[in-house]
């Protein structure tokens, strides 16, 4: 509240503000000035408590330091592409609550129903089952998605009942309903080629390198539009350094990744120099891009469009939002929609993976997407985050699994770590919010 | 004197059998600030609801620019050019300025945020409000202070062009200063021609600013004054109901 101490906006000619305006006669946006005061405002706003993705980014290298000094395995081609494919349901789960997180909301039956959506999906796809089209079946399993968060919405936006009251019965209710369907002790094998290929398929090499060109293209197109859009309006771009050092990082990160992936991480036999046995595993997995588009698109939606922007305004002030003309109760009902349908999605790259649904599929996985939005920086108490840090969050919580599990420690030392990382998270998030002069209690 | 381009007549208002409001005229003129004061429960809030649409009058007459119209419902209000920056604010914490001021109204291209044009008009806005206290439109409304969030809800209903702006304790919970800003606020929000009306219970701000006051008393308008016609013990007189005005009553 430094202001109060200033002279009245009458005497501004002496106001040592004005004098800080520029000439253009706009009051300042923080994008003027060269890399370096774009550097100091960054840095000034990352001690301000605005830490976003950085303690979990941060996390991500130590962990990865920490195993790869620890077991020869960590990092190697094999175990990265294993990564990848281990991580994906949990990053597609943790971006799809950051929708009803953003909101303040939360739902504990996003694993459930991925688990009842799947349940459907095999007993009508399977030939022991119901021997439906299997594309048909996947789209019943999303349009289950959807229902579901139409229900949860409907509860919570019209009814008003708390969405942890209403998801937590949905938990223990789709439990039962998934045993139903499924039957007890019961187990459906995953038998369709292109499900199993999501999550053991690969690119082609030429394909991984498209994939990383589309990227760049992308990246490069908004930001140009951006600038112009700017340029046009009058106002002050930041310098064109940053776009050129953004793309930079993402042509080095992406050129090492897709070149290691595209080697070959399966186990060959040559005899003579030419290959006799095993089989070649290369190119980048097939689930990247899945990940990677639902990322651009859902970060699209959340920072450039009026829904999005209402998702945070709601999450800031429910209230604010009603008056300025926001409709709540449908942004909240479609919130809950996107996030069940990420969800069975999220169930789909699981079943993928095991290529198995049994009667307990998905419903211990919603607290670890929970726990991986936390841990990448979105508030629970809404209003703050984005689908990255969500991505980064779940990619830290399924390193931790995949090192441990090349240690050789079990299970109990994996959730103990996990949990315990989760509190860390959340400390350095309320350490650095008192220490910008905030609550600990978030507003 | 011109057109009021606000004219409530003998308007009521019953929760139940409580009539809060017992046939209320009020007039607000643009270029002008009209307080509104009255002691708690006077009925102050009630009036407003009313006018923004929250809460519709279930008698009498509401004319905007000569003409009856019917506010039932915020929009409607809204569309006509009346805006109320309420005691709460009503601003989200997490958004920044820019953000804030355009909630609910964006600038769009193709669909996508036109993050610059908003920009643009955002700082336009401030500036014609010659607001200096705020270094960066992308400040997020958590790092200012109570005045400058005041300053924020108020350009707001500036940038939407408002007719009619209606102030609900715009001062309350502020510093010296920081009073200081809004009330010189509150002036050349009159200057750009808006009518104001501003609800206070601190005489000094009313006589600081205001071109007329209205008192309200148990549900009725107990005095119609122009500021320069009377005094603030006279004002509290007609709060409190000892006094009553003109020797009409």
């Amino acid at each position: 509240m430094s202001d109060s101490r200033k002279t009245p906006t009458k005497t501004s000619t002496t106001d040592p503000d004005t004098t800080a305006l520029p000439a253009s006669g706009l009051i300042g946006s923080g994008m003027e000035g060269g890399l370096l005061d774009q550097a100091r405002a960054y840095l000034s706003r990352v001690r301000g408590g605005d830490m976003g993705v950085l303690p979990a980014l941060g996390g991500l290298v130590v962990l990865s330091i920490l195993f790869t000094a620890l077991s020869q395995y960590f990092l190697t081609e094999r175990n990265i592409a294993n990564l990848l494919t281990q991580a994906a349901p949990a990053v597609l789960l943790a971006m799809g609550l950051v929708f009803v997180i953003l909101l303040g909301e939360i739902d504990l039956s996003a694993g459930s129903t991925s688990g009842v959506a799947m349940a459907l999906f095999v007993v009508l796809s399977n030939p022991s089952g119901a021997n439906l089209n299997w594309v048909l079946a996947l789209i019943i399993a999303l349009l289950t998605g959807v229902a579901v968060g139409l229900f949860i919405g409907f509860f919570v936006a019209r009814v008003g009942i708390p969405s942890f009251v209403v998801t937590l019965g949905l938990f223990l209710g789709f439990q039962g309903l998934q045993l139903l369907i499924i039957g007890a002790g019961g187990l459906y094998r995953i038998t369709q080629d292109p499900v199993i290929a999501i999550e053991n398929g690969n690119l082609l090499a030429w394909q991984g390198w498209v994939m990383l060109a589309i990227v760049l293209v992308i990246s490069f197109v908004t930001a140009f539009v951006d600038r112009r859009r700017r340029d046009r309006a009058g106002v002050p771009n930041r310098t064109y350094a940053l776009v050129v050092i953004k793309l930079a990082a993402i042509l080095v990160v992406g050129s090492v990744s897709v070149f290691l992936l595209n080697q070959n991480r399966g186990q060959v036999n040559y005899l003579n120099g030419k290959v006799v046995g095993g089989n070649i595993i290369e190119g980048v997995p097939i689930v990247v891009p899945f990940l990677l588009a639902i990322l651009w698109l859902g970060t699209f939606v959340l920072d450039r469009t009026r829904y999005g922007r209402y998702l945070y305004a709601i999450g800031g002030n429910a209230e604010a939002a009603r008056r300025a003309g926001v409709k709540v109760v449908g942004i909240k009902w479609t919130a809950f929609a996107i996030c069940s349908t990420l969800a069975v999605v999220s169930g789909l790259f699981t079943a993928s993976k095991i290529q198995s649904v049994d009667a307990s599929f998905g419903n211990n996985t919603v607290l670890t997407g929970v726990a991986a939005a936390v841990v990448g920086g979105v508030s629970l108490f809404g209003g703050r985050g984005r689908l990255m840090h969500a991505a980064v969050g779940a990619l830290v919580i399924s390193v931790i699994t995949n090192g441990l599990g090349l240690l050789n420690l079990g299970g109990g030392i994996n959730l103990i770590v996990t949990g315990g990382v989760l509190i860390l998270a959340a400390t350095v998030d309320a350490v650095s919010r008192v220490r910008s002069g905030g609550s600990l209690i978030r507003t | 004197m011109d057109v009021p381009i606000i004219e409530l007549t003998d308007v009521k208002k019953s929760f139940g059998p409580v009539s809060v409001l017992k046939g209320v005229s009020l007039k607000a003129y643009p270029g002008k600030v009209t307080a509104l004061v009255g002691d708690n429960g006077a009925g102050k809030s009630t009036l407003i609801k009313g006018l923004a649409g929250v809460q519709p009058y279930d008698e009498g007459t509401v004319k905007f620019n000569g003409e009856v119209v019917h506010l039932t419902n915020p929009r409607e209000a809204s569309h006509l050019g009346i805006e109320v920056v309420y005691q709460d604010l009503a601003l989200c914490d997490n958004l920044d300025i820019v953000q804030n001021m355009f909630l609910g109204r964006e600038e769009t291209k193709l669909g996508t945020f036109d993050e610059g044009e908003m920009e643009r008009q955002a700082s336009e806005t401030l500036r014609s409000l010659s607001v200096r206290t705020v270094k960066s439109v992308r400040q997020r409304v958590s790092s200012l202070s109570g005045g400058q969030r005041q300053t924020v809800a108020i350009a707001r209903s500036v940038l939407k062009a408002a007719k009619v702006v209606i102030l609900d304790e715009p001062t309350a919970a502020l510093g010296v200063a920081q009073t200081e800003q809004v009330l010189a606020l509150v002036k050349r929000l009159a200057e750009q021609n808006v009518a104001v009306i501003m609800i206070s219970h601190n005489l000094v701000d009313v006589f600081q600013v205001a071109d007329f006051i209205n008192v309200l008393y148990l549900g009725q308008m107990v005095a119609e004054i122009k500021t320069s016609d009377t005094t603030s013990d006279d004002v509290v007189g007609y709060i409190t109901g000892s006094k009553t005005y003109g020797g009409a009553a």
